[in-house]
């Protein structure tokens, strides 16, 4: 059985919200039988702003506490003020949620989000855009989908991507194609839109997850110096220092890493 | 209610008290190794001998038929691995869709270690396929390793059956039979099974014991390898303890055979009666196929089963759910999807499995909660009908 805290197992037992609402202004469902989680959320709107909240839900413990915290933190607010609530919100208030269930927190960002859209009159999402297709037919998860749950989260993983969108979850076919699409994002469009400072944070990363750990098994090191214009600045350390292969290791490994995983763009120089 | 209603014996059960009783002396006493030249150890192997012996009778093999191992997943995982290691020239094997992990992820691996496997299907009560089984015998068919019953839904599969095909085929045997024994008459010399498997701990003795039945004659490699142990079947020094219980507990299940299918059936019986009667839109998986005594699986329509086993929980009731969040998989059990159960009941499936220890009360107190925490689950659910 799950570890679920007590905050989760608080709103399982005892859910608030829960039930119909007969003159909601917005009633829109989000999952199905077949995944084992829906939800379909009931909204009362005046003025811009959620006058009540009511949902139904079918699923596991985590999906129930989610939906029920969910209509606790819109019930009151302005429509404005919704629009912001993104699935780590949630689980935050349930005092955290185990890796493979934070897809029921997603699930109940994605009833808020779905019933605004139908509010602002944009039900039409529900056919797939220009480019979308679906990537796992089990959960039917499109590539818009995965892309979004990467951007916002900055997930690495095809795992990752199962725990928040359940693609890859049941005959695990499309992992590939998951793969890909992770691999590609992070390629081109992820690295256009980052900000230097985001490109920074990706490179510490990369450095100590994959290339420090590499050198040091030579008994080498490397610290990040600086970072402009797309150069990378680096001092090598140990070993490697005063190693006369320096310069192979800086452009064929170094560089080539950091290309890969955070921009295609960057180079890597010694200070 | 003070105390745990314990409803999940499939997953693991109580160790007997008598089976402890014996066990005790086997850590401080008589701690001798069974290999050792002096009399202090030698008296230790008599007495696994002497268990060996108790294994035997309660499947109807010889003494010199049985090895012990660490439990029922090496036995499954070796049973395999000899078939091919004896045969290699074939590369085939035949199983069935709803088997224990220990025996479908081992095949998984193997096809990814270029050997072919065929899965066979069952139909919608869980029985299997057994033309398609026939049909899918090929040349190089190395063994067919299908489970005695299954640890989800009880389902007996007819094994006897399974193995004359099998020999009509010249194909070597292996059945699972974890959570058949100690539950119904199994009668070896009935049969022509070449390897079978055992857990020690399905049937009131500790876990990390097991047995595997190697038909005698058979060619056989070890699948653990290293000192001459259980006569160069199995290697590592014994788990001499757990062997001395495991003996006892063979010996007591000999003994109750009778009780768990009259008693312990009538238990599961007015369970499952109960709660159909009870409750509205249920389906008792594998109802119309022959069954263990003690298992009954039901499924609750558009409830999700992890949310009935959180409340059983607070009720301090113990069971199991084929719920895809239970497992932590996505997908709910394996084994109702291959008996084609709906989805919106394969979610909401409930599996109850008794011991000797059950009794009325636990079957009332669970018939008492189960009616309240399905109505409150259907309350909040948007499927109302």
């Amino acid at each position: 059985m799950w570890e679920y805290s007590d905050k989760v197992k608080e709103h399982f037992f005892n859910p608030h919200n829960v039930g119909k609402i007969d003159d909601a202004d917005v009633v829109v469902e989000v999952g199905s039988a077949a995944c084992g989680d829906a939800l379909k959320l009931y909204l009362k709107i005046d003025n811009d702003v959620i006058t009540d909240a009511k949902f139904q839900t079918y699923g596991c413990g985590s999906a129930i506490a989610s939906s029920s915290v969910l209509t606790d933190m819109i019930i009151g607010k302005k429509l404005d003020e919704v629009k912001t609530i993104t699935n780590e919100d949630i689980v935050k208030i349930l005092g955290g949620l185990p890796p493979a269930k934070i897809h029921c927190s997603v699930m109940a960002q994605e009833a808020i989000e779905k019933a605004l859209n139908v509010y602002y009159g944009k039900a039409a999402e529900e056919k797939l855009a220009d480019g979308e297709y679906i990537v796992c037919h089990c959960f039917n998860v499109s590539n818009f989908k995965i892309e979004k749950v990467l951007k916002e989260h900055n997930l690495q993983t095809v795992e990752e991507v199962t725990h928040y969108t359940k693609a890859g979850g049941a005959c695990g076919k499309c992992k590939p194609n998951i793969e890909k699409i992770i691999q590609e994002y992070y390629k081109k469009g992820a690295a256009k839109k980052m900000t230097n400072l985001e490109k920074i944070e990706r490179i510490k990363s990369v450095i100590n997850s994959e290339i420090r750990p590499a050198l040091q098994n030579d008994g080498g090191d490397i610290e990040l110096i600086d970072f402009k214009n797309d150069v990378v600045i680096v001092k090598l350390r140990g070993a490697c220092g005063g190693c006369p292969m320096t310069k192979m290791t800086l452009k064929n490994f170094v560089e080539e890493v950091l290309k890969e995983k955070v921009d295609a763009n960057l180079t890597v120089e010694e200070e | 209610m003070n105390r745990e209603v314990y409803l999940d014996n499939n997953a693991t059960t109580k160790v007997a008290p008598e089976v402890l009783q014996e066990m005790l002396p086997y850590f401080c006493e008589y701690y001798g190794n069974p290999s050792s030249a002096h009399n202090f150890g030698a008296n230790v192997r008599k007495r696994i001998d002497a268990a060996r012996e108790k294994v035997a009778q309660l499947i109807g093999a010889l003494p010199e038929e049985i090895i012990f191992t660490s439990g029922g997943t090496e036995s499954d995982n070796t049973a395999i691995h000899s078939a091919l290691a004896t045969q290699p020239n074939k590369k085939h094997i035949i199983t069935s869709k709803v088997e224990h992990p220990a025996v479908l992820n081992y095949c998984k691996y193997l096809e990814k270690n270029g050997y072919k496997v065929s899965y066979i299907n069952v139909d919608e009560d869980g029985n299997i396929d057994l033309p398609e089984l026939e049909n899918s015998i090929r040349q190089d068919t190395a063994i067919i390793s299908i489970m005695y019953a299954n640890n989800e839904t009880g389902v007996i599969f007819p094994i006897k059956r399974i193995a004359e095909i099998a020999k009509n085929h010249g194909v070597l045997v292996h059945t699972d039979a974890v959570q058949a024994v100690g539950k119904i008459p199994i009668n070896l010399k009935d049969m022509q099974i070449d390897m079978l498997s055992i857990s020690g701990h399905k049937i009131h003795s500790p876990k990390g014991i097991g047995v595997l039945y190697i038909r005698k004659n058979l060619k056989f490699k070890p699948f653990i390898i290293g000192g001459h142990q259980e006569n160069g079947l199995r290697a590592g020094t014994e788990n001499v303890a757990s062997i001395i219980g495991l003996g006892k507990a063979c010996e007591l299940a000999l003994k109750n055979i009778d009780y768990e299918n009259t008693k312990v059936r009538e238990l599961r019986d007015k369970l499952e009666c109960g709660l159909v009667e009870k409750i509205k839109l249920t389906k008792v998986n594998g109802k119309n196929a022959e069954r263990l005594p003690n298992t009954l699986n039901i499924s609750f329509k558009n409830v999700e089963g992890e949310a009935i086993l959180l409340y059983l929980n607070e009720k301090r009731i113990c069971a199991s759910s084929g719920s895809a969040c239970t497992t932590g998989s996505l997908e709910p059990s394996h084994v109702l999807m291959a008996m084609k159960t709906p989805f919106e009941y394969a979610h909401g499936s409930i599996r109850f499995s008794f011991s000797k220890y059950n009794t009325i009360e636990d079957v009332d107190c669970v018939l008492a909660e189960m009616p309240a925490i399905i109505e409150k689950l259907r309350n909040l659910s948007p499927f109302q009908d």
